[in-house]
C-alpha cells in the first residue's frame, strides 16, 4: 500500500514538473514580455533595461534552471507588472472561482447523477428519452453561446438577473447555471449508460433471483458496481474547479482565476501566467490522486495488493 | 398435485417466439434434467417462471407452484418465491456474485429476506452453509470478495447463497459448464449430496447428457423451444425414442469403441425467426416423411412409458441394433 502510494505521488510530481517545463518553454517562445509591457514604441535602452532586470537575457536553460530553483523554494516571482507576489495574485482569486464552480459541482452531482439512473432504470420510456435528449442539449452546446443566451434571456428580455460583476449572490446565478447545465448533461448520460452496462450484468440477475426486491438490488447491487465509471468523470471535474471557469468567468466578468489567466497571458506576465499553471496543474493531480484512491475503495479488485 | 406444474409456457422475444408451449410437471424432492443445444430454451423456461426475463419478452401460459400461478404474479409474490420457494444459480459463477461485496454479505442477504437472520445469528448461518458447501477455512474467508476464489469455489458460494432461502426447488442452470472436468465432478458431487441431506427438488439445466445422469432421476430432452421427449433416466439412456435423443447419444464418443467416427447429427439447428412448419428437427432427420414437413407432433405419452413428440419413434428393433452397433 505505501509503495502504491508513493508510486503514485512519484507520478503525480513527475506531472507538475513536466507542466511546468512545458508552460515555461512555450511562454518563452511565443513573445516577448518586454515589448508586450513597455509597448511596441518603447525606446530601446528601456527594453533592454527591462530583460536584464528580469534576466530574460540568460540562456533559456539558465533561466529555466534559475526557475527551478525558485519553485522549490516556494518562490513563485513576483508580477512583471505591479510586482507583487504572484503566488498572492492567484491565491486571492481562488475564492470567486470555488465560489461559482462549487456550487455548479453540487448541481452536477446532485441533478446528473439521479437523473441519469432515473432513466436507466426506465429504459426506453418518455422519461428516458427527455433526459437523454436535455443532456445532448446540456453538452453539445458551447459554454459561450449558453452563457450568452442565458444574457440575452434572463438580463435583457426578462432583467431578472444581472449580465455580469460579482456584488451579490443574484449575479453568481447566470455563470453558476452556464457552468453546471454542460456537466449535468454529460453526467446523466455517462451514469445512464454505466448503469444500463451494470443492470445487464449476471450479478443483477443473481441478486434478483435471490428474492430481493427492486429497490435493494439497485441500491446495494447495481449502484455500487456503476460508480466506478462515474467516479472517473466526477474526477476530471474536480480538476476543473479551479481551472474550469475561464470562459465563463470571462463572459460574466467575474474576478476570478480564469479572468486572471486571460488578462495575465495577455500581458505575457510570465510569473504569474507560471504561478498560475502550476496551481491548475497541482489542482488536476490532487484530483486524479483523489480518484486513484477512490477506486481502491469502490472497487475490491482494484485496491492494491498488500505486501505478505 | 404436483408441486410445480408447467402448462403451455410460451415465450416471443420481440414477437420472435423461442418457447413453444412445455408442459412439465416436478414432484417435491424430484431431481429432472432439462437436456438441449444452447439456445433451445432450457434457461428461458425459468428464468420465464421466475419472472426473471428482460422486460420485452413476452411470457404467457401457466407455471404454478403449489397451485399459485407465478405467470403474471405481481412482483411482491414473485420476490417471495425466488430465493424462498425456487432458487437458482447460473453458468458462469464468477460473474453471477456481485464484484464489490463480499461473499458472506451476498450470502446473508438471503437469510434477511427469507429467514429473518440478522448480525452474529446470520454470520453463525453463514459459516455453516460455506462449510455445507465444502468452502475450505470459511471463518477466514467469508469476508473476502468473489475475486479471490476460483471458478469452482465461486459456484461452491452460489449454491451456499442458493440454499441460504432453504428453497424447496434448485434450478441449476448449467452449472459445471464454466468449470474444468475434475471441478464438474466435484459441484455434480456436492449438488446430488445436497438433495439427499435436504430433500428439496431439483432441476438440472444441462447439455451434457452425463452430467444429467449424474444427478437426476428423469430427463426431458429439448429441441428448439419443445419438449421433444421425456422419461426416466435409465430408460431415456437404454431405449432413447426420439431421432434427436438418439442422434445426442449417437454422438457420444465411446471409450470403448476404437477409432470408430462419431455420428454427429447433420445440420444445425434452426433459426427461431424461421421454423420449418411442421416438425422442427424434420429438416435433420433421417426419418422424417412429409406429414413430418407440415405438422408438429405433440408430446404424447408412450405405453412404454415417458413421453415422445415424434410421428416416427426410433423402434425398438432398431434401438436394438444401434446398442449392437456399438460393442460393449
Amino acid at each position: 500500500m505505501i509503495r502504491f502510494i508513493l508510486a503514485k505521488l512519484a507520478r503525480a510530481f513527475l506531472t507538475i514538473l513536466l507542466v511546468v517545463t512545458f508552460a515555461f518553454v512555450v511562454l518563452r517562445l511565443s513573445g516577448d514580455p518586454a515589448q508586450v509591457l513597455l509597448g511596441p514604441d518603447a525606446p530601446q535602452d528601456a527594453v533592454d533595461a527591462f530583460r536584464a532586470r528580469w534576466g530574460l537575457d540568460d540562456p533559456l536553460w539558465q533561466q529555466y534552471l534559475a526557475y527551478l530553483r525558485q519553485i522549490l523554494s516556494f518562490d513563485f516571482g513576483v508580477s512583471m507588472r505591479d510586482q507583487s507576489p504572484a503566488i498572492d495574485l492567484v491565491l486571492q482569486r481562488i475564492p470567486a472561482t470555488l465560489a461559482l464552480t462549487v456550487p455548479a459541482l453540487i448541481l452536477k452531482l446532485a441533478i446528473g447523477i439521479p437523473a441519469g439512473v432515473y432513466a436507466a432504470l426506465h429504459r426506453q420510456s418518455v422519461a428516458d428519452r427527455g433526459v437523454i435528449m436535455m443532456s445532448i442539449f446540456g453538452f453539445t452546446i458551447p459554454s459561450f453561446v449558453l452563457g450568452l443566451v442565458l444574457v440575452l434571456v434572463f438580463a435583457v428580455r426578462l432583467d431578472w438577473l444581472p449580465s455580469g460583476g460579482q456584488s451579490s449572490w443574484r449575479h453568481a446565478i447566470l455563470p453558476i447555471a452556464t457552468l453546471s447545465i454542460g456537466g449535468i448533461g454529460i453526467l446523466a448520460r455517462f451514469s445512464r449508460s454505466a448503469m444500463i452496462e451494470v443492470l445487464g450484468q449476471p450479478y443483477i440477475r443473481t441478486a434478483m433471483a435471490k428474492g430481493l426486491p427492486w429497490r435493494e438490488v439497485v441500491w446495494r447491487h447495481a449502484l455500487p458496481n456503476a460508480a466506478v465509471p462515474i467516479v472517473t468523470l466526477i474526477g476530471f471535474m474536480l480538476g476543473a474547479l479551479i481551472a474550469g471557469a475561464v470562459v465563463v468567468e470571462s463572459i460574466f466578468s467575474w474576478p476570478g482565476i480564469g479572468r486572471l489567466i486571460v488578462v495575465s497571458v495577455a500581458n505575457r506576465d510570465l510569473a504569474v501566467v507560471q504561478c498560475l499553471l502550476l496551481v491548475i496543474a497541482a489542482s488536476m493531480v490532487v484530483a486524479n490522486l483523489l480518484v486513484d484512491f477512490s477506486y481502491g475503495l469502490l472497487d475490491p479488485r482494484l485496491r492494491a495488493k498488500p505486501a505478505h | 398435485m404436483s408441486f410445480v406444474s408447467i402448462r403451455d409456457l410460451t415465450v416471443a422475444f420481440d414477437g420472435v417466439p423461442v418457447l413453444h408451449g412445455i408442459d412439465l410437471d416436478i414432484d417435491r424432492g424430484e431431481a429432472i434434467g432439462l437436456v438441449g443445444e444452447s439456445g433451445c430454451g432450457k434457461s428461458v423456461t425459468w428464468l420465464a417462471a421466475l419472472g426473471l426475463l428482460p422486460g420485452k419478452a413476452r411470457v404467457q401460459g401457466s407455471v404454478r407452484l403449489d397451485g399459485q400461478e407465478l405467470i403474471g404474479a405481481p412482483r411482491t409474490t414473485l420476490e417471495g418465491v425466488r430465493g424462498a420457494r425456487i432458487a437458482m444459480i447460473f453458468q458462469d459463477p464468477s460473474s453471477s456474485l456481485n464484484p464489490v461485496q463480499r461473499v458472506g454479505r451476498q450470502i446473508g442477504e438471503g437469510l434477511r429476506l427469507h429467514r429473518g437472520l440478522r448480525g452474529a445469528q446470520a454470520r453463525t448461518e453463514v459459516l455453516r452453509l460455506m462449510d455445507m458447501v465444502g468452502i475450505p477455512d470459511a471463518k477466514r474467508r467469508i469476508d473476502l470478495y468473489p475475486h479471490e476464489f476460483s471458478g469452482g469455489q465461486c459456484q461452491r458460494i452460489m449454491i451456499a447463497m442458493a440454499l441460504a432461502g432453504q428453497p424447496d426447488l434448485l434450478i441449476a442452470d448449467e452449472p459445471t459448464t464454466a468449470l474444468d472436468a475434475t471441478i464438474q465432478a466435484q459441484i455434480l458431487d456436492l449438488l446430488a449430496g445436497l438433495r439427499r441431506q435436504t430433500g428439496m427438488a431439483m432441476v438440472f439445466i444441462s447439455h451434457d447428457l452425463g452430467a444429467v445422469s449424474a444427478v437426476c432421476d428423469r430427463a426431458a430432452v429439448m429441441y428448439a423451444g419443445r419438449i421433444v421427449e421425456a422419461n426416466d433416466i435409465d430408460s431415456l439412456f437404454a431405449a432413447p425414442a426420439h431421432p434427436y435423443t438418439h442422434g445426442l447419444f449417437r454422438a457420444i464418443p465411446d471409450l470403448e469403441a476404437g477409432r470408430a467416427r462419431l455420428r454427429p447429427i447433420e445440420g444445425t439447428v434452426p433459426d427461431p425467426r424461421a421454423l420449418p412448419a411442421g416438425c422442427a428437427f424434420a429438416p435433420r432427420c433421417d426419418a422424417a416423411s412429409s406429414l413430418c414437413n407440415s405438422y408438429a407432433p405433440d408430446l404424447k405419452d408412450q405405453r412404454s412409458g415417458g413421453a415422445v413428440a415424434c410421428f416416427h419413434p426410433v423402434q425398438s428393433s432398431l434401438r436394438h441394433m444401434t446398442q449392437q452397433e456399438v460393442p460393449a
